[in-house]
């Protein structure tokens, strides 16, 4: 009876560790968030938010650095989009199992395993000097497009592999062409679920900072990018030239504009999960 | 007419498709012929041996060594933290946890590999480091401990989501049969369960790894940028990655010896990381094979 108890009490024990684990990591998101937020909510008002950047912390603001922020983003979105929606199809409905389906295959699961500092050498070599763009947005956004192309490819192929198969037998039993099914049936039935990855990847590429530093962008740009052959900044790069910075004003910056990138990633989360589970019920 | 179109159509989603492997030998590519000018002026023994990396300074010593002991002790900190968390995550949620709040607590969790790097940097740096200097004190304000932790919460979700998946997989007769002999959800756990999921658990522990290994920003931010060949967790050290981030925020000039460094340093991180990933890629489709 003894042996029952003692392991009784084992199990409960880990029970306990088991939740204590759980939330661990989550108490100290709120701890961390919590600091953020007494650091930082004091300082966010529209001059922040308009300001340009400058040397005396209680002046700076991070307009250029949004503004790249959302030049970027769109950008990567126009490069990235089309390449891997297209990539995903074709790998999903198109290609037999043969040699070429299963280098493709392996290829694109390492490189969503390439650390993010390695693109960064590949557009600073590539896109910077070898295509002589510098250090522009249009740059910055090739390099952040080819870092979330397996994200992009990976989520697309699980959402039209989520389309019953009946769906694509009926409309080749009406006369329909590949094309003709992939595009009329299989793109509208899997939208949502192609839309919450892309979120989801686009979330990634807001807060991606080594890549961008490898490449040159400046953590001073003293406007706005107005073209996408201009020089730029990002949050998370004005983020961290402000960590660095030993004036106590600019930690204040950093926290706040740390609350702003939080609430982009968040939201842009959010929406995501929100079209993943409308989409799951589709199905079902 | 059609079917010259569905044709063309089809060649370029192939073009497109070939677009990832285009950037794959890109990446070869760029980091080995940059790769070779840098050897070709420092030697290879030299960079595996020398115990110093001083490529900015007058005196110039390119032993990667310093920026690979930097890069292994963040990382088996951060390892050392998530592993043991994030299995006991996984078994939780899979065995004991009831479905509705595994439901609610695993995208929250997921959440934790959303937040950018750069604001875990920030984390370390403002608020773990002075919370452990009160507790370690002598502890310099960059160190490896305070970067090895934070980013251990960061990689908690990789080994979580992932082991979590494999022990879902196990077939629900192993799990009926462990109960039917009468063992408690504890021994069914590590008796059964995590054997019978042991291959998908090692390859969330393997990624977790590479992730950690490329981690970047919250290195660069709290690890410090001093390279040297140190064990100690206390001291502030230089990893790969913050190496080519210093460097690219300096105004280093095309074609120097300096720039090729990062190079160097770069293929050393992708050669690390290449490798991982084929091992966990291989175990991944073993497994597949096994369950169907």
């Amino acid at each position: 009876m003894n042996n029952i108890r003692k392991n009784r009490l084992k199990d409960q024990a880990f029970k306990i560790w088991g939740i204590f684990c759980t939330l661990l990591g989550l108490v100290l998101l709120a701890v961390f968030i919590g600091n953020i937020l007494v650091d930082g909510i004091m300082r966010i008002d529209w001059e922040f938010v308009m300001n340009l950047p400058s040397r005396k912390p209680e002046k700076a603001g991070i307009y250029t650095a949004l503004m790249g922020s959302i030049w970027v983003l769109l950008l990567t979105t126009l490069i990235a989009l089309p390449v891997g929606i297209a990539a995903a199809i074709y790998l999903e409905e198109y290609s037999k199992k043969n040699k070429l389906s299963t280098i493709l295959e392996v290829n694109i699961s390492n490189l969503a395993g390439v650390p993010s500092i390695i693109y960064g050498l590949l557009g600073l070599e590539v896109f910077v000097r070898i295509l002589e763009m510098g250090a522009s947005v249009l740059a910055g956004s090739f390099t952040l497009a080819l870092l979330i192309l397996p994200i992009v490819i990976v989520s697309t192929r699980e959402a039209l592999k989520a389309v019953p198969k009946s769906i694509r037998d009926a409309s080749f039993a009406m006369g329909a062409s590949k094309w003709q099914t992939v595009y009329h049936q299989l793109l509208p039935a899997s939208f949502g679920g192609i839309l919450t990855g892309i979120i989801l990847a686009l979330s990634r590429a807001v807060g991606e900072t080594a890549p961008l530093i490898v490449i040159g962008a400046l953590a001073y740009v003293p406007f706005a990018p107005s073209s996408a052959m201009d020089e730029f900044s990002v949050l998370p790069i004005q983020i961290f030239n402000w960590i660095t910075r030993p004036q106590h004003g600019f930690v204040e910056n950093a926290a706040a504009a740390i609350i702003i990138l939080l609430l982009i990633t968040f939201v842009m989360n959010g929406i995501a999960v929100y079209f993943r589970n409308k989409w799951q019920k589709k199905f079902k | 007419m059609r079917k010259l179109k569905e044709l063309v159509i089809e060649r370029s989603l192939l073009l497109s498709a070939l677009i990832t492997i285009a950037v794959t030998v890109g990446i070869v590519l760029v980091l080995s012929i940059e790769a070779v000018n840098f050897f070709s002026e420092v030697s290879i023994i030299d960079f595996i041996t020398d115990p110093e990396w001083t490529p900015l300074f007058s005196d110039k010593h390119f032993g990667i060594l310093p920026l690979l002991s930097g890069t292994l002790l963040t990382s088996f900190i951060a390892i050392a933290f998530a592993v043991p968390v994030g299995l006991s995550i996984s078994i939780y949620l899979s065995e004991y946890a009831p479905k509705s709040f595994r439901r609610t607590i695993k995208p929250l969790l997921e959440l934790l590999a959303a937040v950018p790097t750069v604001v875990y940097g920030f984390f370390a740096l403002m608020v773990v480091t002075p919370f452990l200097q009160s507790f370690i004190p002598g502890m310099s304000s960059f160190n490896s401990l305070s970067a090895g932790l934070v980013m251990g919460i960061m990689i908690i979700p990789y080994i979580s989501s992932l082991s979590e998946d494999a022990l879902h997989a196990v077939p629900n007769s192993l799990r009926e049969a462990a109960y039917g002999m009468g063992s408690t959800r504890l021994q069914n756990s590590f008796r059964v369960m995590v054997p019978a999921a042991s291959s998908g658990i090692i390859v969330s522990i393997i990624l977790a790894i590479s992730r950690a290994i490329g981690e970047t920003m919250i290195v660069a931010i709290a690890a410090g940028q001093q390279p040297r060949l140190t064990f100690d967790p206390t001291v502030p050290v230089e990893t790969i990655t913050a190496y080519i981030v210093q460097v690219s925020l300096g105004d280093v000039q095309h074609d120097s010896l300096e720039y090729k460094t990062i190079f160097a340093a770069g293929i050393t991180l992708f050669v690390f990381t290449f490798l991982l990933n084929t091992i966990s890629y291989r175990i991944r489709k073993k497994f597949q094979e096994k369950y169907e």
